[in-house]
């Protein structure tokens, strides 16, 4: 049953051990992706989808560690594995782009320098032949002239270029998941178009699954097939992109999608999430969002909510779904 | 009427080596001219590096302009009279993080333009004026003694505001004041930005790169690319109307959070970087990216014409 799914994560759970104690960065993320699917994970600072992404990876800092729950690639699980083996999985099965293109490219290597070790790496293909693949992988994601682009230094690169070449290297040996993390965020809007388009063509191309974190709901609702909005390091909602969008149930994505400007809602005055970003370091004992909720209710301050199924593509986890549930029964009988 | 601030053929051009004896002028911004009435917004977007911020700046004489004429309900300001006319400009940084000093208290950096200007008689009165800025930008009293580090990002922009404010200043330039919060909190923001101005009717220039935000806020809008304006107009034409190319194709890439929508416009992306500013393409500096470019592109820059409604356009096609 579990072995269909690509990627599985079950129940997970990711701390940091800091000075101020122990951090609850993830709490209890469980979801699958399955092959050519395109996954939205949205949230806003410290609402934990970096980490579960970095999880998948096992590229946590050294004080971050998996506390708990497994994570299943095609049915093995990987949290049990050893570097070695691991080593093999990043890059070959799973590969990540980051945020920042303009740090996370070495700037005293050449752009070949870095391509070709990745592709040296990964695949069986030496010397000339990974040079040959450098140049195509380039040409790929609409680089031009590759054989001179790959002489040169990062910092010889726009932005928008840069991307494209981290793009590049996490492609080069074909991997099953591609993991973008904020692909965009550092460029500018028609740049930023560009490179969502090339993430998709390269999706349908060669029919990978992309798990996409990203703060911008715009970005989200024109790429996903399916999202996952989280909030406090746990996942308040999950559904395809037209029912969060159009048929919200939980009361921090109905505040978020009220509270940013749409096409829509030029006219009107913005209605805010009150209240501040949340503080992981003290979570509340019950629902993470109960703090600046309007309808707020005794039980969300004692026990997190359970998650729901609204219909077959949409669940959510509030306990105001509970209760209309239960009047709606109450009411029938 | 005169407007309230007007801008006449500001140039903003900085030195930069290139070479052991060769300098070269990177022209920020090149021959801009825009106005701003009383209590009105103008947002100012474009993309990085197109000079939005230094337009900004400039008009608070943070830089000195190279050329043209920045005009304060007729007055031309310069470096004679700046100190006096900061009381009636006052500017709003991105960074909420780095444009507050982190040793002093709220109440300090409050109250800091008004010891600067002497606007206070009194100590009782400073303290009551600092109280009166913090509550209208939605601070709580037992706030005053804090440090900045001690808040949230967006309540850390809500202290920059009320520094701002403290003047009371006709005219507020905002540079980029929500990119840096969370997507929660700024509308929160927004909403006090407006608030303000229909209470105290400031006037704003709102430069950003979210263009959503922008629309929602402004009345009117400036796009700005390579150091020129090439579209001007009240915020709907800008954004349901636009005309040059480069309008329409940032609009169309601007991504919307409505799936249907989002997924059912034609998008026209565009080819290619931003050239570098050091090397400005002859002519139109959109020419190189533009799918409607000709020969007379190459050669000469297309003035702003009216299209109808004061709807400025820059562009020899289109």
């Amino acid at each position: 049953m579990e072995d269909k799914h690509l990627l599985s994560v079950q129940d997970l759970h990711t701390s940091f051990f800091t000075d101020a104690g122990e951090v609850h960065a993830v709490n209890g993320v469980s979801f699958n992706l399955d092959p050519g699917e395109i996954l939205g994970i949205v949230g806003e600072s410290g609402s934990g989808k970096s980490v579960t992404a970095y999880s998948i990876m096992q590229i946590l800092e050294a004080t971050g560690k998996i506390t708990g729950g497994k994570i299943l690639f095609k049915g093995h699980d990987l949290t049990r594995w050893n570097a070695a083996k691991l080593d093999k999985f990043r890059g070959k099965n799973v590969s990540i782009i980051f945020q920042d293109p303009m740090t996370s490219l070495n700037p005293v290597f050449t752009i070949g320098n870095q391509l070709i070790e990745a592709i040296t790496l990964h695949t069986s293909r030496k010397g000339e032949q990974a040079r040959k693949r450098a140049a195509e992988l380039l040409t790929l994601v609409g680089i031009n002239e590759p054989e001179r682009r790959l002489k040169q230094y990062p910092h010889e690169l726009s932005g928008g270029m840069r991307q494209r070449v981290m793009i590049a290297m996490a492609l080069a040996c074909e991997p099953d998941i591609l993991i973008a993390d904020e692909p965009t965020t550092a460029l500018d809007v028609t740049i930023q178009a560009q490179i969502l388009e090339l993430i998709q063509s390269l999706q349908k191309k060669m029919g990978m699954a992309v798990i996409l974190v990203t703060h911008d709901l715009g970005v989200i609702a024109e790429m996903c097939d399916n999202i996952i909005v989280m909030y406090g390091g746990r996942i308040c909602e999950r559904g395809t992109a037209r029912e969060i969008f159009y048929n919200p149930k939980h009361e921090y994505t109905k505040g978020l999608i009220r509270s940013i400007p749409n096409v829509n809602n030029m006219k009107e005055k913005l209605v805010p999430i009150a209240g501040t970003p949340i503080n992981i370091l003290n979570l509340p004992k019950g629902c993470a969002f109960c703090a600046r909720c309007d309808n707020c209710m005794k039980i969300c301050l004692t026990e997190v909510p359970e998650e729901l199924s609204i219909n077959k593509d949409h669940k959510a986890s509030c306990w105001m779904n509970v209760k209309e549930a239960f009047e709606e029964q109450g009411g029938a009988k | 009427m005169t407007p309230l601030v007007e801008v006449r053929n500001l140039k903003q051009y900085f030195p930069v080596k290139t070479g052991l004896f060769k300098t070269e002028y990177l022209k920020a911004v090149d021959d801009v001219s825009f106005y701003i009435n009383e209590g009105e917004t103008l947002g100012l977007v474009g993309e990085s590096g197109c000079g939005k911020t230094t337009v900004g700046r400039t008009l608070l004489h943070l830089y000195e302009p190279t050329a043209g004429k920045i005009l304060y309900q007729g007055t031309e300001v310069n470096e004679k009279n700046i100190h006096s006319m900061r009381q009636k400009m006052q500017m709003v940084f991105q960074d909420p993080y780095s444009s507050l000093d982190p040793r002093m208290t709220v109440e300090d950096i409050i109250g800091e333009p008004l010891d600067v200007h002497h606007l206070c008689s009194s100590k009782g009165e400073r303290r009551e004026k600092i109280l009166h800025l913090m509550e209208l930008v939605g601070l709580n009293a037992e706030h005053a003694t804090r440090y900045a580090h001690e808040f949230s990002g967006g309540q850390r922009q809500r202290i920059g505001i009320a520094r701002a404010l403290a003047v009371n200043p006709k005219f507020i330039v905002c540079d980029e004041p929500v990119s840096a919060l969370d997507v929660s909190i700024q509308a929160q923001v927004i909403n006090m930005f407006e608030e303000l101005q229909e209470k105290l009717g400031v006037a704003y220039l709102f430069i950003a790169h979210d263009l959503l935000v922008v629309h929602h806020i402004s009345d009117r809008i400036a796009v700005m690319y390579l150091g020129k304006i090439v579209e001007t107009g009240t915020a709907d034409d800008v954004n349901y109307n636009s005309i040059h190319p480069y309008t329409c194709s940032l609009m169309s890439a601007v991504p919307i959070p409505d799936p249907d929508y989002t997924r059912s416009r034609k998008r026209i992306i565009l080819q290619g970087d931003v050239p570098s500013p050091l090397h400005m393409p002859s002519g139109c500096p959109f020419r190189t990216r533009c799918n409607h470019a000709c020969e007379k592109c190459a050669q000469e820059m297309p003035p702003l014409t009216d299209r109808g409604n004061g709807h400025m356009v820059a562009c020899w096609v289109k």
